[in-house]
């Protein structure tokens, strides 16, 4: 990340009547970084990012673009360009005329309009399509232009609003891949917005995991993911065994603790310190089966298989307590325990977390 | 769903929708062929003839009547889309509008009130300012009665589009007035074309308010057909039914076309 930022978001708040949308948010979004606001509906992620383009007012605080404050520019004086979830590309314009529409505003003199429309469709391969209307190309295809078109007037920063969830599956990954390149090419500062925590991880520099109106945490994506904050963080991204434990002792980031199986481990934590309760977060495939077992070991018997093909998903039973387990199936022969058997179960209490509750 | 419960086979069906369409069409085809006829009376066949067609151009009194009717429609037309263009603007697309549906209702009044109430308080109303120009009035009256009418396409069309366009084209650095002209005025335009479609076809037709405030030099259409008929039908009323039929059926088309090519370009 650089040390310019290019958004600084300060305690922002808003309401709609009596709903909170946004508690008195701040965080700081560097210079060709690819943001990503991670959030379940209705956490603000949207809010926020129609703030940016200028489409919602805060209540209070502050919204700086590249060191600027913006509050009281309209959209139209933003340099900031929206990549829309249902693309909302012009109906009556060809794609030449949606990508042109931006620069005309910006007074670009027609020669350089045409040359830079054309560079444009040709980066998201749709230059033999530039005559089309948008009512006659596919979703991926629409994105694309909609990329293009966000992206021809060079923003200072590009939002994107859940642009993938209207494609499937196939296409999507497809076009994280090209989105990330995109990004990396031409160095503009993307914000992207998603309540897809794989798209997020795959995709970002640093996430905001935004939940309640507030920011959880954030982080890289393997710190959002190794590393969460709290409970909200480790059940919102991945998956994840919670389990409630009794807090012996914290001394420098490390918690002991009692665990219900009866055990006492000392695991890394966030928040605990001064608590008698606490919740310890395990990642099933943190858990390790049978000879593989190693760290905190315990018996337990599977009580339910599901095999996924590239790996299988096991629910154990460990003295009436639940424990979901995953392994990855690295040889044919690699998913050899039977439902009902009773076998090693263990974890590395390092790969394991203890939260505030 | 099951055949018999299709509609397409209902019994008397067929027959049913013949007498509909005779009902409906066998008035207007006679006047369409007794224009034609040689003969003065209507019912008595003598031959073909364009003479009444002829008679009728040649009636100053009549080209008069459809000059001011067009004149009056005209004018009605652009102040009462403009007015309901403007309403439909501010009321579904404002911010922070109170009385956003007692705004809607005021303007869609006149539809639900008779016209011959209208019509009085616009003659009392012209009497007490001492409005003396005929035409003024017609235009002013005609006006109040289209806006309604020129209202309710452009709200149903401003009501469907969403929002995002008009955001994306802020967002792509578009002023106000820019995003208006760019795109969402092209975007409503079959919604403002047929309201203006529809307030000239209403100002054309209205008959009420055109007699109670019709003067010497100002008498439209309607009511100059209506005093050609006090003094015993005439052939020529016959044809100037059928070019009114013609003119209406090309507005129509033209109509309908427009609406279709907005609806392909909303795809």
């Amino acid at each position: 990340m650089n040390e310019a930022k290019a958004v600084e978001v300060r305690s922002v708040s808003k309401s709609f009547g009596t709903y909170q949308a946004l508690r008195s948010v701040s965080f700081d979004i560097g210079a060709n970084e690819f943001f990503t606001m991670l959030g379940p509906s209705g956490c603000g992620k949207t809010t926020l990012l129609r703030m940016l383009a200028g489409f919602e007012t805060p209540d209070s605080g502050s919204i700086r673009l590249h060191g600027r404050e913006v509050l009281d520019l309209p959209p139209h004086r933003r340099r900031v360009n929206t990549v829309f979830q249902n693309y909302a590309l012009f109906p009556h314009m060809t794609l030449e005329q949606n990508v042109a529409f931006g620069l005309e505003n910006l007074g670009w003199d027609r020669a350089r309009i045409r040359a830079r429309v054309g560079e444009m469709l040709e980066r998201v391969h749709m230059e033999t399509m530039a005559r089309r209307r948008p009512g006659q190309l596919s979703g991926g295809q629409r994105q694309r232009v909609a990329l293009a078109r966000a992206l021809a007037p060079d923003p200072e920063v590009l939002l994107l609003d859940e642009p993938l969830s209207a494609l499937d599956l196939k296409l999507r990954q497809a076009m994280r891949d090209e989105l990330r390149k995109l990004q990396r090419d031409s160095g503009i500062t993307f914000v992207f917005v998603t309540h897809d925590q794989e798209e997020a991880l795959d995709m970002s520099d640093r996430i905001a995991v935004l939940g309640a109106g507030e920011v959880q945490q954030i982080g890289s994506p393997t710190e959002i993911y190794e590393e969460p904050a709290n409970r909200f963080v480790a059940d919102f991204v991945g998956e994840t065994n919670f389990f409630d434990v009794e807090v012996l002792e914290t001394v420098a980031g490390q918690a002991t603790v009692r665990t219900p199986f009866g055990l006492v481990i000392t695991a890394p934590e966030t928040g605990v310190a001064g608590r008698r309760r606490a919740t310890l977060s395990v990642r099933p495939e943190k858990v390790n089966l049978g000879d593989q077992a190693q760290g905190v070991t315990m018996q337990g018997q599977v009580v339910n298989k599901n095999y996924m093909g590239g790996y299988t998903h096991y629910t154990l039973d460990i003295g009436g307590i639940e424990l979901r387990a995953s392994r990855r199936n690295a040889s044919r022969e690699g998913d050899a325990i039977a439902a009902g058997e009773t076998v090693n179960v263990g974890f590395a209490p390092l790969s394991a977390r203890v939260l505030a509750s | 769903m099951t055949r018999r419960h299709d509609v397409k086979h209902y019994p008397g069906l067929g027959p049913l929708v013949a007498l509909f369409f005779v009902y409906l069409y066998a008035p207007l085809a006679i006047v369409v062929i007794y224009s034609f006829n040689a003969n003065r009376i209507v019912g008595v066949w003598t031959g073909f003839s364009l003479e009444w067609y002829a008679s009728a151009l040649n009636n100053r009194a009549l080209m008069n009547a459809l000059k001011t009717s067009l004149t009056v429609a005209g004018v009605a037309t652009v102040v009462a889309t403009t007015i309901a263009l403007l309403a439909a603007l501010a009321i579904i697309r404002g911010r922070n509008v109170r009385f956003r549906k007692l705004s809607e209702t005021v303007v869609n009044l006149p539809l639900l009130l008779p016209e011959i109430v209208l019509a009085v308080a616009s003659l009392i109303f012209f009497s007490l300012i001492g409005l003396q120009n005929g035409m003024m009035k017609l235009i002013i009256a005609h006006s109040a009665f289209c806006t309604p009418f020129a209202f309710l396409p452009i709200r149903a069309r401003l009501q469907g589009m969403s929002l995002d366009f008009e955001e994306a084209s802020a967002d792509l650095y578009a002023s106000r007035w820019t995003t208006f002209r760019r795109v969402t005025l092209p975007l409503i335009f079959p919604g403002v074309f047929s309201g203006a479609m529809l307030a000239f076809l209403i100002s054309m037709d209205d008959f009420i308010t055109s007699n109670l405030l019709s003067t010497g030099g100002t008498t439209t259409l309607p009511v100059y057909i209506f005093s050609l008929i006090r003094s015993g039908t005439s052939p020529e009323l016959n044809a100037i039914g059928t070019l009114l039929i013609v003119a209406s059926l090309i507005l129509a088309t033209v109509a309908l076309a427009v609406a279709a090519r907005g609806a392909r370009n909303n795809d």
